[in-house]
């Protein structure tokens, strides 16, 4: 027996990145802008999603692909507001569980009517690392961070924080009671992903969702070049 | 399982030793692997000894199952048009000469297998 080298040379997240590809052709042939929303459990993801979507989207349809590790409880939310909505669970993958990859939105793509949209939010799994590493063929990445999680998430999750293009920061109503600072979050925030946009809303009161609505709407109204 | 708690790094590096996994033994040719070496940016957020772990458990029944991982580990550098650069100790991505922020990420974003090493037998009769 004598040992011999492979030279591989091969970006782990390849694979990944090709099927992300082939769901953005899918996605643009339809002529449906995606949105992959990302944050921690319990930011407010779904709770943003029902009050955008209740207030409806100016001259856009939107659709909603919802990733979970288990249960449909989030789609059940969303579906009450008549937006189609299409559930994806992550438990049967071992080792997928926490974050979708572009494989388990791949899967997901014969049981969506992609005709009859024209903006797909897909809500992530609640987490703060492994989404950020898997793109799933999204035109845009978007994460929700709340104000009870604490102003110094940007400095302990650069990652996510670097890999998205806007940071809704959520829960505003509640700062009258905490001792968060925005000024300092967004100085943390600007450290990590300098002039990242972000705004600042309550999924509860309604406060500054018009910002996410018009970017939201900015995205869906977007077409990218012809070729 | 951590899957649900704010960050859940240990997910992150099981799925990543999986794709790491994936890559060694489609160029190992069937043949035993015993060393798998890997290079991981310090952007990547990857614990090494959660990443060596993992691979562990689940390269188990594979060719894999004896294969060391080597795990390189890349300081993340930045480049800005100011013609600063600087090792990135912590997460601050702004230039610290001219407080510019179009700075370039120009190392430790990968997560890459660079090689492996298999056991391979003998060949006796060479044709």
């Amino acid at each position: 027996m004598h040992r011999t080298k492979v030279n591989v040379a091969t970006d782990v997240l390849d694979a990944n990145e090709t099927i992300a590809r082939a769901n953005r052709e899918d996605f643009d042939r339809a002529g449906v802008r995606v949105v992959n929303l990302m944050g921690a459990p319990g930011a407010g993801k779904t709770a943003l999603l029902e009050r955008v979507l209740m207030e409806g989207l100016r001259e856009f349809r939107a659709g909603v692909l919802e990733g979970d590790i288990a249960g449909s409880l989030d789609a059940d939310r969303l579906s009450a507001l008549h937006v189609p909505v299409t559930q994806l669970n992550t438990s049967p993958g071992f080792g997928g569980e926490c974050h979708l990859d572009a494989n388990m939105v791949r899967s997901a793509l014969g049981a969506m009517d992609l005709q009859a949209i024209d903006l797909l939010v897909i809500e992530n799994v609640g987490n703060l690392v492994c989404p950020a590493e898997f793109r799933v063929g999204e035109d845009a990445r978007a994460m929700v961070s709340s104000v009870t999680e604490g102003e110094d998430k940007p400095l302990k999750y650069p990652l996510m924080f670097r890999a998205c293009e806007l940071v809704v920061l959520n829960k505003i109503d509640l700062l009258p009671h905490l001792d968060f600072s925005v000024d300092r979050f967004l100085e943390n925030l600007e450290q990590v992903n300098p002039g990242v946009k972000h705004m600042q809303v309550s999924a509860r009161t309604g406060e500054g969702v018009g910002y996410l609505k018009g970017w939201l709407e900015g995205l869906a109204g977007h077409r990218p070049e012809a070729g | 399982m951590r899957a649900g708690a704010p960050g859940g790094e240990l997910m992150h590096e099981l799925a990543i030793s999986r794709a790491i996994l994936d890559a060694a033994l489609a160029s190992a040719g069937g043949r035993p692997v015993t060393r798998v070496s890997v290079s991981v940016g310090a952007l990547r957020q990857v614990v090494p000894d959660s990443l060596a772990f993992n691979f562990r458990v689940i390269s188990r029944g594979t060719l894999c199952e004896d294969a060391e991982l080597a795990i390189k580990p890349v300081p993340a550098r930045m480049s800005c048009p100011c013609g600063e650069s600087w090792t990135l100790d912590e997460p601050a991505f702004r230039c610290p000469r001219c407080n510019g922020v179009d700075g370039r990420v120009v190392d430790g974003e990968q997560l890459s297998v660079d090689y492996i090493e298999v056991e391979e037998e003998p060949c006796i009769e060479p044709r």
